[in-house]
């Protein structure tokens, strides 16, 4: 059986799914459930500066939206950082270490962009016992304003800056959270690794406006007429997250950096896929925030299953395994062929995938009476939209047509050599190949 | 422990009160909000749908659908009423498992089809429940025109006509609308008095006028409904009952299974409604189920419904079947009635076994006998009196593509014409395609 110990950064805990900073880890009763419910790590709800802690709106904070059934597809908050005090987060996370010492304990922290304010809470804070810490450089809304969160998160000189101060001021892992509100996610994360990151964590939360009240005419959520924008996360959010994920993995200046993956990680494959490309390991809010704590039970018998499957033995040998394939656009192969197949068995004649062809791609799929439907070979561009569209999984795939065949929509046979964009005759630029 | 009346003979108040509502209520409930919601969710918004295809009445099923996913229940009720003015009476009597939900992609997916007519219950229910009328009349065109009978395919066709700024005179021949919808359907379909409450909302339209009691060749005549409107309709539905032709029939209490409906229909003190211990329905149709299972939801001990040809060729869908079998109905098939026995009153029934023998039905010599108190008739209705000069063809009125008679002038739709199965919605289809034809007729002459 695989082994889902998790050594992130040196920091042990039993698997690779931590809770993220975020609600659910924002006191001592929900860590101890959720590590009794099976959570391998949490890292606590950011900590600010010591005084009177920031306040919370009093009306709704969070929005949503919704795919079928009213699954929960995309979340939005307009929550702070933890809005109790200092010395009572400190207690709590203290006590639970000394309980759960083979639990992973992190504290997220946030206070002004001021040197001494972050060297004097990081020992502090380091004195729960805590196994590193999380700069929380990314919320999108609320602290921003404040000159925190993601106004740091979008300047690397900061990153860098701030980053530099907490190292001093600790020997435990650091791992600096990233916005992904930018434009390049490698400046960010280059800076975090200038200023002697440990590791980045990334994505946090997406500024976002969920929905509209169409009668108040106001965002959702809306507080006494007014909106304001959130951090968007969940399932939505995740394509995102792993694009910004691999980047940072197979960029040559960022490579190797260790990466805590976070963004719509709802199941094991979720997970898996975010290892894959990178990620040492996972954080998870959204989906324990939508079904509960037990939601790992499914993760961890998923990943363990999987891994036995495919004989992975530890966690190890899943990270970055993806990487090497995640390219640009121009070295992807031009003379690789493949067609759309429907399988009639599976066909349940919805049609959606001729809508879909017919009026918004290539006309590539006839009808017939009796709505039998098929693909033309001499018009289909294997563009993907019927497999994405069919409601049947399994029902249309794409078959790959063996170097020599003919493709029915040019004429000639595929090729069998690789040939890309660089050498493509239609390209200005291309480098002749002889 | 509810009270059982035991006693032989046709008798009322077999069950107390409390049982005989709980008996009648909705066949299928209402859906509430979340329920609406969770049911479209399942649509997929087929291409050239193949429910929509099935459907008499081609109402856009994927459309008012996504209308009531998206929040908009009285949209999607305006796109069923468009094609359908009845879509409130449709959503709960039509036969969807043989139509819309039969062909339903997620019923070749998974057997269990979107619930299209419940889904199209909840659009309309929810607009008729604002008290508002998606159609108003266009300027009125100063022509006039007869409908002959209240029914689906004449109401239909009246509330198209005014809608199209002509005046409608409705001729009916009992003391209130509805037709079949009113006096034929299992009251478990129709509940909280539905069909007239369809039928006061149909008529708030307005240019529609209903003269009741009044019917061709009792107090009307097509001729004079010829010569005094621009045109005519004929959508009286089938008055008359098929007999059984033997010796017995006349006993009491034999008689015809859409009387005991209609009568069922009508009482207003369901336990008043006398029924029999022992109930015996011939016939193999939507009309015999209804009879046989609203029998039983009566208080009868023992139903049995008796079909002369196999079980596959029961006009009645199989859903109806099986509900009539959870009820606790008999079906026999392969029997056919032979004698009526008892000595004034009904004793029993003698049936003679049956078997199909090179595409004939061949009764065999082996018989039994049902005991039963009851005995309803359900072999099928037919024409009445029609006036001499239309074409028959069938048994039933002759009309081309466009409804019309072989009577100029003069157009029929609903059971009373060819074309078509017995059924409201195809009903409703007749009656609205016969207006749009009479409107291009009326207003092409011009």
């Amino acid at each position: 059986m695989a082994d889902l110990t998790s050594n992130f950064l040196g920091i042990s805990s039993p698997n690779p799914f931590w809770l993220a900073s975020a609600p659910p880890t924002d006191k001592e009763y929900n860590v101890r459930r959720a590590f009794e419910a099976g959570w391998g790590g949490v890292v606590w709800k950011t900590l600010g500066a010591e005084g009177p802690p920031v306040v919370n709106v009093n009306g709704p904070r969070y929005g949503a939206i919704h795919g079928a059934d009213r699954r929960l597809l995309g979340l939005n908050n307009i929550e702070l950082i933890t809005d109790r005090p200092l010395s009572v987060n400190l207690e709590e996370m203290t006590r639970v270490k000394k309980d759960y010492p083979d639990h992973a304990l992190i504290a997220s922290v946030m206070v002004p962009c001021e040197e001494d304010a972050w060297k004097e809470i990081i020992p502090r804070i380091a004195e729960t016992g805590c196994d590193g810490f999380e700069l929380n450089f990314g919320c999108p809304h609320g602290m921003a304003e404040r000159g925190m969160g993601s106004a740091v998160g979008q300047v690397p000189e900061y990153i860098e800056m701030v980053t530099r101060w907490c190292k001093a001021a600790t020997d435990l892992p650091v791992i600096v959270k990233l916005t992904p509100n930018i434009t390049n996610i490698l400046h960010p994360a280059q800076a975090a690794k200038d200023g002697g990151a440990d590791a980045v964590s990334l994505i946090n939360t997406i500024n976002s406006i969920t929905s509209v009240n169409l009668d108040a005419m106001s965002p959702e959520p809306m507080i006494d007429g007014k909106g304001t924008h959130g951090g968007y996360c969940g399932p939505a959010v995740k394509p995102i997250a792993l694009n910004m994920v691999a980047e940072i993995a197979r960029n040559p200046g960022t490579h190797g950096l260790p990466i805590s993956g976070i963004g719509g990680v709802t199941t094991w494959r979720d997970a898996a896929e975010f290892m894959a490309l990178g990620a040492g390991n996972v954080q998870v809010c959204t989906a324990a925030m939508t079904y509960g704590f037990k939601v790992v039970q499914e993760m961890i018998s998923g990943l363990s299953q999987w891994m036995d499957e495919q004989g992975y033995n530890s966690i190890d040998e899943i990270v970055g395994r993806a990487v090497p394939n995640v390219t640009d656009w121009q070295y992807l192969n031009l003379n690789h062929v493949t067609k759309a197949r429907i399988s009639q068995e599976d066909c349940i004649k919805c049609g959606r995938c001729f809508a879909a062809c017919e009026d918004t791609s290539h006309q590539a799929i006839t009808m017939s009476e009796d709505r039998v439907f098929d693909v033309k070979d001499d018009e289909c561009v294997a563009c993907n939209l019927c497999v994405n569209v069919c409601p049947v999984e399994g029902c249309i795939t794409m078959e790959t047509i063996a170097p020599g065949a003919m493709d029915e929509r040019t004429g000639k046979p595929v090729a069998d050599e690789y040939a890309n964009w660089t050498t493509h005759p239609n390209n200005p630029s291309a480098t002749a190949a002889e | 422990m509810a009270h059982i009346n035991r006693e032989n003979g046709v008798a009322a108040g077999r069950l107390d009160p409390t049982q005989v509502a709980d008996n009648f209520t909705d066949l299928h409930p209402e859906y509430d909000g979340h329920e609406a919601l969770v049911a479209a969710d399942r649509c997929y918004f087929c291409h050239d749908a193949p429910c929509m295809t099935a459907c008499p009445t081609s109402i856009d099923i994927p459309l008012f659908i996504r209308q009531i996913a998206t929040g908009t229940p009285e949209a999607a009720a305006k796109t069923i009423l468009n094609q359908n003015i009845l879509g409130g009476m449709c959503a709960r009597v039509c036969p969807t498992e043989t139509l819309c939900e039969e062909v339903c992609v997620r019923e070749t997916a998974e057997g269990k089809p979107v619930e299209i007519g419940r889904l199209q219950r909840y659009a309309t229910d929810t607009l008729m429940a604002s008290n508002t009328h998606p159609f108003a009349r266009a300027d009125k065109t100063g022509k006039s025109v007869a409908v002959v009978g209240a029914g689906p395919a004449g109401l239909s066709c009246a509330h198209r006509l005014a809608m199209l700024g002509h005046d409608v005179v409705v001729f009916e021949a009992r003391a209130k609308g509805g037709g079949l919808n009113e006096f034929g359907i299992a009251a478990y379909k129709s509940t909280n008095d539905f069909a007239q409450r369809e039928l006061n909302w149909l008529l708030s339209i307005g240019g529609i006028e209903i003269r009741y009691g009044q019917s061709l060749g009792d107090g009307i005549t097509m001729g004079a409904l010829q010569s005094d409107f621009d045109a005519v309709f004929l959508g009286m539905g089938l008055s008359a009952v098929n007999a059984l032709g033997m010796d017995g029939e006349d006993k009491d209490n034999v008689s015809d299974a859409v009387d005991f409906i209609s009568d069922l229909r009508q009482a207003s003190d369901l336990t008043a409604l006398p029924v029999g211990r022992r109930v015996v329905v011939i016939g193999g149709g939507m009309t015999a189920i209804d009879a046989g299972v609203q029998a039983k939801l009566l208080g009868a001990e023992d139903v049995t419904i008796v079909y002369r040809r196999g079980q596959e060729a029961m006009a009645a869908s199989t859903f109806e079947q099986e509900l009539a079998q959870q009820k606790g109905v008999t079906l026999i098939c392969n029997a056919t009635p032979v004698g009526v026995e008892g000595n004034g009153s009904l004793t029993g029934v003698t049936f003679a076994y049956t078997e199909t023998q090179d595409g004939k039905l061949v009764t065999l010599d082996e018989t039994f006998t049902l005991p039963a108190d009851q005995l309803f008739k359900a072999i099928g209705q037919k024409l009445g009196d029609t006036p001499d000069a239309l074409t028959l063809e069938g048994g039933k009125i002759k009309v081309n593509d466009a409804q019309r008679s072989s009577v100029s002038g003069v157009w029929a739709g609903g059971d009373c014409a060819s074309g078509g199965d017995d059924l409201t919605v195809t009903a409703v289809a007749e009656g609205r395609d016969a207006a749009m034809d009479i409107h291009a007729t009326l207003m092409g002459a011009r």
